[in-house]
């Protein structure tokens, strides 16, 4: 039983993070048709947002420690934060220590830089050529934006904590009360569930109440007819585009203490998001935050120890075999409308 | 773009390059004289030689290579007499004086091995044929390394490897023309296995986690073998795939386990992040058993405890060399290449630089580039100086036996390099296994013969 809640617990984070990327490719599918394999790239770019800014706010100047030497045995230099000369050493310990939550802020106009520089700079272009040729343009993108980061920020993995509050783990087990060290949670992944909650609603409600919403969920269903009625649904398609990538930004940027960031994160999230939006359904909202939660969990499932015992290798293909079952029974995925991806 | 043809002018113009080439005993032909002359592959001509530099350039390993192009190139500079020599004035052997090896000037070429076992054999196949490289050196995996060692004996070519720790380079997969300066997982096991069954007592109960390719399988095999004959025992070994981010699911269930130790049999990226994991799990502050629950990880490498951050604290490994030892070899090399690049070398830095001196001595000492020559210039070869007290190059499998450092986390690092303490330097006896040990192919491994190519 413990074991259960706990690999619930663990799809739990994992399925947020493939819920909020399949949740911006759906909107990208289903309002400009556009397979965009560079999505998985906008969480990693996300991330190190996260990176930059706890960077720019420990940038520091040298100052030589003649009491200690460095390993050479020269006088030590010790790099001291310009926010330490202005806030003092415990507000500048603070703020640094909450780089990730205030990289939220930083990150967003970031990201819609980004995401219309994206769209209106080389994705437009291909609106009206194969899906195969979308593919391989955004695919190359990607590898661009990836050999970019790692240039920048090397191949090794970055680490970047969480906030002093929330490093530590609670015993969810003697909470519900079990026997102590039986279920333990890290707090930042709760955090993260809670967040990507947040942003799924509110992308939800934004398109469910609010004119704009309305407009676009109108595109989405027959976008020539709403281009009839004189409404510019271009424009309104490339701020979608715009939201998108915040979403899967926002994701890479709360991600970022989870799993120190590194620069092909993007890809090893981009393949299994799309076989959430798959499964989910193609264009289907609701399907691909269900889909994604669902193969999260069932991938902590399948790499529990006991399940390997009985079926080795089973935790390296359960995705796709669950993708393979569900698309044998229902081809249009679990909320898969008709007509979509189907002329 | 214009289309090719072949044109009486276009057939002129390519004889005479053709020509010109094969009047010209370059370096791109000089391996086909070498050839026909001396009996061995890519042999020297005119006054440089060249050495071949196989490192990941590109993917998950690349800082790690790039570690190690800085020490080949520091190594290079102090054969041709450059820099203040680092650790040439300290080796044992004297016959390195700064006018290159056997009196040629080195040169050198790079490859790019991208930690993938076809790219890897596909660089260093082309700085044979291409380049005329005489030797190949380099690598930042055991998959890598014992690719490339194949393609070595192959090709007639000397292969010194670089940070490869598997036991099959030097157990089932040894070979005559290839040489490891690094220790490996047996040597590990043996070294660690004491230390923390004085630490954390012997009556434990071991979680392994294993990264799902050659090299986890022989970490696993040899700490399991080492710390079950302390006493201890393994609850479970769990493999996990080499491309996993994120080890949760591997990590939640270790507490109910039952065991009160977790090995994490990963190294570079895998490494990090589960150990990142296992700390916010809370793995550290729990208790299992009535006792604190421990981490160990095996192999360390300062460049991966920099990922891991804070979390490496306290944590105890094992590691072939680290910059703050103080015997003469290991400072003459961290002045030279603190000097140089403005910090100190990883273990990975070091084995690489270490190589190439051992092979330019070899080679001297030869008095010949055959690989042949130089393979029996090294077996048996007995050397002090470079960093890890006396030494051995076993003839027997082309392993050098020394001195092990058993490492932990620093609690209070003085500066951003300063994250590991050496706890012991375990002495090269209680490392030392027979050439046929199982753990390294039984009696059935060997190294064939040597093969000088040509």
């Amino acid at each position: 039983m413990d074991a259960i809640i706990l690999q619930i617990l663990n799809g739990l984070d994992k399925g947020s993070a493939y819920a909020l990327i399949a949740l911006g490719l759906t909107l990208i599918f289903g309002t400009l048709g556009v397979v965009n394999f560079a999505h998985g790239a906008l969480f990693m770019i996300g991330a190190f947002c996260a990176v930059t800014l706890q960077r720019l706010l420990s940038l520091s100047h040298e100052v030589v420690d003649e009491t200690r030497t460095d390993f050479l045995g020269n006088p030590l230099k010790v790099e001291v934060p310009y926010l330490q000369d202005w806030l003092g050493a415990e507000t500048a310990a603070a703020v640094i220590s909450w780089s990730v939550p205030l990289a939220i802020l930083f990150s967003i106009p970031i990201m819609i830089v980004v995401g219309v520089a994206m769209e209106r700079g080389l994705i437009k272009h291909f609106y009206k050529r194969p899906h195969a040729d979308q593919i391989l343009v955004t695919f190359g993108l990607a590898i661009v934006l990836q050999e970019v980061i790692k240039y920048y920020f090397g191949a090794n993995p970055i680490p970047t904590p969480a906030p002093e509050a929330f490093t530590g783990s609670f015993d969810f087990g003697a909470l519900i009360g079990m026997d102590p060290y039986t279920i333990i949670y890290p707090y930042w992944r709760l955090v993260y569930f809670a967040f990507a909650m947040i942003i799924i609603a509110g992308v939800f409600a934004f398109l469910q109440f609010t004119t704009f919403g309305m407009v676009v969920r109108a595109g989405m269903a027959d976008r020539e007819t709403v281009g009839l009625l004189g409404i510019n649904i271009d424009k309104r398609f490339t701020i979608m585009f715009a939201i998108a990538a915040c979403v899967a930004g926002l994701a890479g940027v709360m991600y970022a203490p989870i799993n120190a960031p590194n620069y092909h994160m993007g890809m090893d999230f981009l393949v299994l998001s799309f076989v959430v939006v798959v499964v989910g359904g193609m264009g289907s909202l609701p399907g691909a935050v269900a889909a994604g939660f669902l193969l999260g969990i069932l991938e902590s499932f399948a790499s529990m120890a006991a399940v390997i015992d009985i079926l080795p290798g089973i935790n390296q293909i359960i995705i796709y075999l669950v993708a393979i079952i569900i698309l044998l029974t229902r081809p249009r995925g679990l909320m898969g409308r008709k007509g979509v991806m189907e002329e | 773009m214009s289309k090719s043809k072949f044109t009486r002018r276009g057939l002129l113009k390519t004889g005479a390059l053709g020509g010109a080439g094969l009047a010209m005993p370059t370096i791109f032909t000089g391996a086909v004289w070498a050839d026909a002359h001396s009996g061995f592959t890519n042999a020297p001509q005119g006054d440089t030689v060249t050495l071949g530099f196989n490192v990941p350039q590109t993917g998950p390993y690349a800082d790690e290579g790039a570690d190690e192009l800085r020490a080949y190139e520091l190594a290079v500079e102090h054969l041709n007499g450059g820099g203040d020599g680092g650790m040439i004035p300290t080796f044992s052997s004297q016959t390195l004086d700064g006018t290159g090896i056997l009196g040629k000037r080195v040169e050198y070429v790079t490859g790019d091995t991208q930690t993938k076992s076809d790219a890897a054999r596909a660089s260093a196949r082309s700085m044979i044929e291409k380049d005329g490289a005489v030797m190949i050196t380099g690598g930042s995996s055991s998959g890598v390394a014992v690719a490339v060692q194949a393609l070595c004996q192959e090709a007639g070519i000397i292969f010194m490897a670089g940070l490869t720790h598997s036991n099959d380079t030097t157990g089932k997969d040894r070979k005559a023309n290839g040489f490891r300066h690094f220790f490996n997982s047996y040597m590990s096991g043996a070294a660690l296995a004491p230390v923390l069954a004085n630490a954390y007592g012997t009556d434990r109960k071991a979680y392994h986690l294993t990264a799902d390719y050659n090299w986890g399988y022989t970490t696993e095999e040899a700490i399991t073998a080492s710390t079950e004959a302390m006493g201890w025992e393994t609850v479970n070994a769990v493999k996990t795939p080499l491309t996993q981010t994120d080890f949760s699911s591997y990590i939640a269930p270790v507490l109910q386990s039952g065991a009160d130790v977790l090995v994490l049999n990963h190294y570079g990226g895998n490494m990090v992040n589960s150990l990142t994991n296992a700390v916010q799990f809370g793995l550290r502050d729990a208790q299992a058993n009535g006792k604190n629950f421990e981490i160990v990880v095996p192999l360390y490498s300062r460049l991966m405890a920099r990922g891991a951050g804070a979390n490496v604290k306290g944590i105890f490994g094992s590691t072939n060399w680290h910059w703050s030892l103080t015997d003469a070899g290991s400072q003459a090399f961290v002045r030279s290449f603190g000097t140089k690049y403005g910090f100190p070398p990883s273990q990975a830095a070091h084995t690489c630089y270490v190589q190439t001196l051992l092979y330019a001595d070899a080679v001297n000492r030869a008095g010949s580039f055959n690989p042949c020559a130089v393979a029996e210039a090294l077996e048996g070869f007995e050397f002090d100086g470079l960093g890890n007290g006396p030494t051995l190059y076993r003839a027997e499998d082309h392993q050098c036996f020394k001195d092990v450092l058993v490492v932990k986390g620093k609690e209070n690092p003085e500066n951003e390099f300063d994250l590991l303490e050496i706890v012991e330097i375990t002495p090269v006896d209680q490392v030392t296994y027979a050439p046929d040990h199982p753990q390294f192919g039984g009696a059935e491994a060997s190294l064939g013969t040597c093969n000088p190519g040509a």
